[in-house]
């Protein structure tokens, strides 16, 4: 078995700047964030340990904390539903063979996702502004008085929706290549038996597209949990902690507050919500889904 | 409102009021060398995890795949300790070093692309006694062009629009990137929106001249994380 030998040798040698990074960047990093999500650390003072006290104060405690994560699910469960159903749906349109000049407006799609991150936040700002902002400039022509969007709690929330649903370019692109491996045989058969563009879009579209659904959603569920740049540039949190979302939360507490037990804390809460969604999603794909 | 003239000067101005220049250099900078790293590092990694058989290589394959759904978050607090420990708080290490230990999402990339590149070609090449760092450098990359490209893309976009990485670990203007420059400019009572829109024109511009000359390779990347995903 020399050959086998030498393959196990040279393919970790091969990867072994993976190793490394997992080891250096990965693995330790996770193993001492759980050690100090046990303790009390400033990053001036040795860490001092105090068991469970911080999952403690967050959950039970930690009025902030419990903003910040039904402000994330808030987001998690609309943004969800409305990015879903919008995004499918200009899949749909762009893919249909009527459409002329689909490859136009695959691009236009698509432009939004490619402005950097800090400069959408800015366009954001700069476009929702009460007064002067373009949209509200827009909803005056047609005689309807724009609200001051970033600055009030109901409808902070919803903006920062249309923003995500803004830059979903991406989600669509994945959707269309979904599409195109839906054999058209299938389409053919069902128009056969009758079937119109509701059924066909039910219960041919839809369930085939499952996987690719199911893709899409972690990856924005994931998105969201990890959305920082937005609420930190735009509101900052405000009004009235209604944009308070999780990484922010935990930004402000490592960074602003030095409170670096706490934010390791909640960065576990994270992994372990993050990774209980992601198994949900697996098993609902599996029970209810269309399997490859 | 009234309708601004539009004003060629705010290109000028932003010379004057923004620190473009220094931030575009660092910006550049860290695209290079994170664009550099990302292609050596997971091209080789890929290679170990397409090309050569052997014992574990799918199961810590798996352990790739699962690091990419790893939230950042988890990491960061360990790592800002552990970069501060370095001294390296306050300089571009922080934000390029990484890319030379591969990533998991362009070492997935590369293993698809790799994969239909037939194994035949390889064999020849074993025949004649060219070891693995030959067949990788002389057959493997010159034959995935269009792989190396979407990774040099993809690594070249996250640098340029990472935000959080450079707000946690710079602390000295001179370093500063042009995502966090834009941002540290952005008051609430006077945001200056001629300069930062003006800087937003300037950012984008490079990214949409990418995306027309490169859209296969950016719709091939995008496309590729969802379908095998």
């Amino acid at each position: 078995m020399r050959e086998g030998i030498r393959n196990t040798r040279n393919g970790i040698l091969f990867i072994s700047p993976w190793i490394v990074g997992f080891f250096v960047f990965i693995a330790y990093p996770i193993l001492s964030s759980f050690y100090y999500s046990l303790t009390r650390y400033n990053v001036i003072d040795a860490p001092r340990f105090i068991g469970l006290g911080n999952y403690i104060s967050l959950i039970l405690k930690d009025s902030e904390f419990q903003v910040a994560l039904a402000n994330t699910l808030y987001m998690i469960f609309f943004g969800t539903i409305v990015i879903t159903v919008a995004t499918i749906a200009i899949a749909i349109i762009l893919n249909s063979r009527n459409m002329s000049g689909a490859s136009i407006f695959r691009v236009v799609f698509f432009i939004p996702t490619l402005i950097p991150l800090v400069i959408l936040c800015i366009l954001w700002v700069w476009m929702l502004q009460p007064q002067t902002g373009l949209i509200n400039t827009v909803l005056s022509y047609v005689g309807i008085k724009g609200p001051g969007w970033l600055a009030d709690p109901k409808l902070a929330k919803p903006a920062f929706i249309m923003m995500f649903l803004w830059t979903s370019g991406g989600a669509v692109i994945i959707y269309l290549a979904g599409l195109q491996d839906i054999p058209v045989s299938l389409y053919e058969v069902a128009s056969l038996d009758g079937a119109g563009f509701f059924r066909r879009t039910f219960f041919i579209t839809i369930p085939l597209l499952s996987p690719v659904i199911l893709f899409n959603v972690v990856t924005y569920v994931i998105g969201i949990f990890q959305s920082f740049a937005e609420s930190y540039i735009i509101t900052s949190g405000g009004p009235n902690n209604s944009t308070l979302f999780y990484s922010l939360y935990l930004y402000q507490n490592a960074f602003q507050y030095f409170k670096m037990g706490l934010a390791c804390a909640m960065g576990w809460i994270l992994l372990i919500i993050a990774a209980g969604l992601i198994a949900f999603l697996l098993r609902m794909q599996r029970r209810f889904g269309y399997q490859q | 409102m009234a309708a601004a003239a539009p004003q060629w000067r705010n290109y000028v101005k932003i010379f004057s009021q923004f620190p473009f220049l220094t931030d575009l250099r660092n910006t550049m900078i860290l695209v290079v060398l994170n664009a550099v790293g990302a292609v050596i590092s997971n091209t080789l990694v890929a290679y170990g995890f397409a090309k050569i058989e052997w014992r574990g290589r799918d199961a810590i394959f798996w352990v790739v795949l699962a690091t990419i759904i790893l939230p950042f978050q988890v990491v960061l607090i360990p790592l800002f300790i552990f970069y501060h420990k370095l001294h390296w708080i306050g300089t571009l290490f922080p934000l390029w070093v990484p890319a030379f230990f591969g990533n998991a999402f362009f070492i997935f990339l590369l293993r698809q692309f790799f994969l239909s590149i037939p194994n035949e070609l390889s064999y020849a090449a074993k025949i004649d006694g060219a070891g693995e760092l030959m067949i990788y450098r002389r057959i493997i990359i010159p034959l995935s062009g269009p792989a190396i490209a979407t990774v040099v893309i993809f690594a070249f976009l996250r640098t340029w629009n990472d935000f959080i990485g450079p707000l946690i670990f710079l602390t000295d203007a001179k370093w500063y990137t042009l995502s966090l420059g834009a941002q540290q400019i952005m008051h609430n009572l006077d945001p200056k929106w001629d300069v930062l829109l003006t800087l937003g024109v300037m950012m984008t511009f490079p990214v949409l001249i990418i995306f027309f000359l490169l859209q296969k390779y950016f719709i091939q990347g995008i496309a590729m994380s969802g379908i095998k995903g």
